[in-house]
């Protein structure tokens, strides 16, 4: 019995631990997946741009983008992109340091816990929905008090920084609290106002979680298709706006309105997916910007918290 | 005095945020509240005479789409997130999968729709598809369900795991009947989170399943309709008059807002209820 017992449990032992092993190895596949996917992302759409990004000079910084005329150039629209997106984040940031400024250092309890909420429902409303409301309200009003189309650069900027603000205002608020303790009693115990302490002792200690946050949300602007594209008109053939009040095509939308009658296999649409590409080049460069603008300062733990939240 | 006042302006810039929410949610309910009806809610679309139609399939289609959504990502997405938490050496690769993860996640949605267009409704022919836009969707919220699993797992006091190992647990033991059980309600918050981003996500949609639908799907490679997709065709692409376009599409933000509202929802209730027994159990 003894030795049967023992058998026995000794070929349990052994089973759980092959299963601990299989488990292991699963849960790493599992892990890889990630790294896969993004693979396939990258090789499918370069795979998919390869003859539209091999036109080179024509396709990045040729003036006309006409499909029906064979022109691919992008350039106005990369232009118009930027304009579109700074603008929105300065717009953000105007309203979301501030915002945060006062989150982390004056508000009582309960006025954080009506400020805070809300900051994280903007997020939630769906990006379309956004774009309709901006469609039906801000731009009638552009309209109305500053004539032309109303779909412009301006009503834009406004829907982008709405999407824009919770994002700054989630990580410059972490950034700010982020700042030691001692730095603010440091500075209190010297004489100084709690004004002159946020702008000499906290600020400088918080800028580089505040910046961090700026390019992320400029990231996220550029990427941004649906409430963007309800709202800044999209000319048929773009070009480089000289007022905030024409209407202009960005990356993101000029993909949406497209995709549904391009040729497949044309050069249309390959530069489509070259958009695609020079969309995600864009972006990616703005992350990693953000990536070695917070290292050190603030932990990456703390964004990664505040990316979930915020979103 | 200044100080007084600076602190005043600052409050006033601090309530522009939950000025522009009420704005927005007040003008879509007032609007949206005079087309809603059953009729509104249980027909199918009419889109040569929209004002006989409703919104049915575009709501059992979204519905559908998250859930194939949320199969996809959330085991890949929580077994990632233990393998992070719980087993990672601080190598290469681990570091690279800490890397790709951030990665994905920085990708905008529409190169998401892109790539779901060429590698899953044509390269991979399941067409437009309930089947190819859910695992669209789902590489869009993997790197969420990812990061949630994670942060939640390492929350996780270190004596809970040291208890269970004392206990004569094995690892995966200790992992799946203590661990997990105390990372739960971190895990469902974060995955809701990313469903709240699904259902509302439009571009990635648009790009991988048809348009214009009229029915429920059957199968997964069947069409399907989505509540976002329908309002952008409602607006853009359906003939019908602006009056009857834009009431209808206020109808259908509403219905799209009140669905993301009740995952919001459910996502507390769920987190509430359990943070609740976990304390009750262990006194």
């Amino acid at each position: 019995m003894g030795t049967l017992e023992h058998i026995c449990r000794f070929k349990f032992e052994r089973m759980g631990a092959a299963k601990e092993k299989i488990i292991e190895k699963l849960l790493f596949i599992s892990a890889l997946s990630s790294i896969l996917i993004v693979f396939f992302i990258i090789a499918f759409m370069l795979k998919e741009s390869i003859p539209a990004l091999a036109l080179g000079w024509d396709f990045f910084f040729g003036m006309t983008w006409h499909p029906s005329h064979s022109q691919f150039g992008i350039f106005p629209i990369i232009v118009s992109t930027f304009v579109v997106g700074l603008g929105a984040l300065a717009i953000a940031a105007a309203i979301g340091i501030p915002t945060a400024i006062y989150l982390a250092e004056f508000s009582p309890a309960w006025l954080r816990n009506v400020i805070k909420p809300s900051v994280e429902m903007l997020v939630g409303i769906p990006s379309i929905v956004l774009g309709f409301f901006g469609l039906m309200m801000l731009v009638v009003f552009i309209r109305d008090s500053f004539g032309g189309y109303g779909e412009c650069i301006l009503a834009g900027w406004i829907i982008l920084a709405i999407m824009t603000l919770p994002h700054v205002i989630s990580i410059s608020e972490d950034s700010i609290r982020a700042v030691p303790n001692g730095y603010k009693e440091a500075s209190l115990a010297l004489g100084a106002t709690q004004l002159q302490t946020i702008r000499r002792a906290i600020l400088p200690n918080a800028r580089s979680g505040i910046l961090a946050s700026l390019i992320l949300g400029m990231g996220n602007a550029v990427g941004e298709t649906m409430a963007v594209l309800m709202v800044i008109g999209n000319p048929e053939i773009p070009w480089i706006p000289s007022s905030i009040l024409e209407p202009v095509r960005v990356l993101t939308s000029t993909i949406v309105l497209e995709y549904s009658y391009m040729v497949w296999g044309s050069m249309h649409q390959h530069a489509l997916f070259a958009i695609g590409v020079v969309l995600f080049m864009i972006v990616a460069i703005f992350n990693l910007v953000t990536t070695v603008a917070i290292k050190g300062r603030l932990s990456a733990t703390t964004v990664i918290k505040g990316v979930i939240s915020g979103r | 005095m200044k100080e007084t006042v600076i602190k005043i302006s600052l409050c006033m810039v601090a309530l522009i945020s939950v000025a522009v929410l009420f704005t927005v949610a007040a003008y879509i309910f007032l609007n949206g509240m005079q087309v809603i009806s059953l009729d509104f809610l249980l027909k199918s679309p009419n889109y040569a005479a929209l004002e006989k139609g409703g919104i049915f399939p575009q709501i059992i289609g979204s519905l559908c789409l998250l859930s194939v959504c949320l199969l996809f990502a959330v085991p890949l997405g929580m077994a990632s997130g233990i393998y992070l938490a719980e087993y990672a050496p601080e190598n290469i690769i681990t570091k690279s999968v800490r890397f790709f993860v951030e990665c994905l996640a920085g990708i905008p949605s529409i190169v998401i729709g892109l790539f779901g267009l060429i590698f899953l409704v044509y390269y991979l022919g399941f067409g437009p598809s309930m089947l190819a836009g859910g695992l669209a969707l789902g590489f869009m919220i993997l790197p969420w369900t990812v990061r949630a699993s994670e942060e939640a797992i390492k929350a996780v006091p270190r004596s809970y795991r040291e208890a269970s190992l004392a206990l004569g647990a094995s690892k995966w033991q200790s992992i799946r009947s203590v661990v997990l059980k105390s990372a739960y309600p971190g895990i469902i918050t974060g995955i809701l989170l990313g469903a709240g981003k699904a259902i509302g996500e439009a571009a990635v949609i648009l790009l991988t399943t048809g348009g214009l639908v009229t029915y429920i799907p059957h199968s997964l490679l069947d069409d399907v309709g989505a509540l976002p997709v329908y309002i952008y065709m409602v607006l853009t692409v359906v003939p019908a008059s602006r009056d009857v376009a834009e009431s209808y599409a206020f109808g259908a933000s509403l219905v799209l807002i009140t669905m993301f509202l009740m995952i919001s929802v459910f996502a507390l209730f769920l987190r509430n209820r359990y943070v609740k027994r976990m304390s009750g159990s262990r006194r």
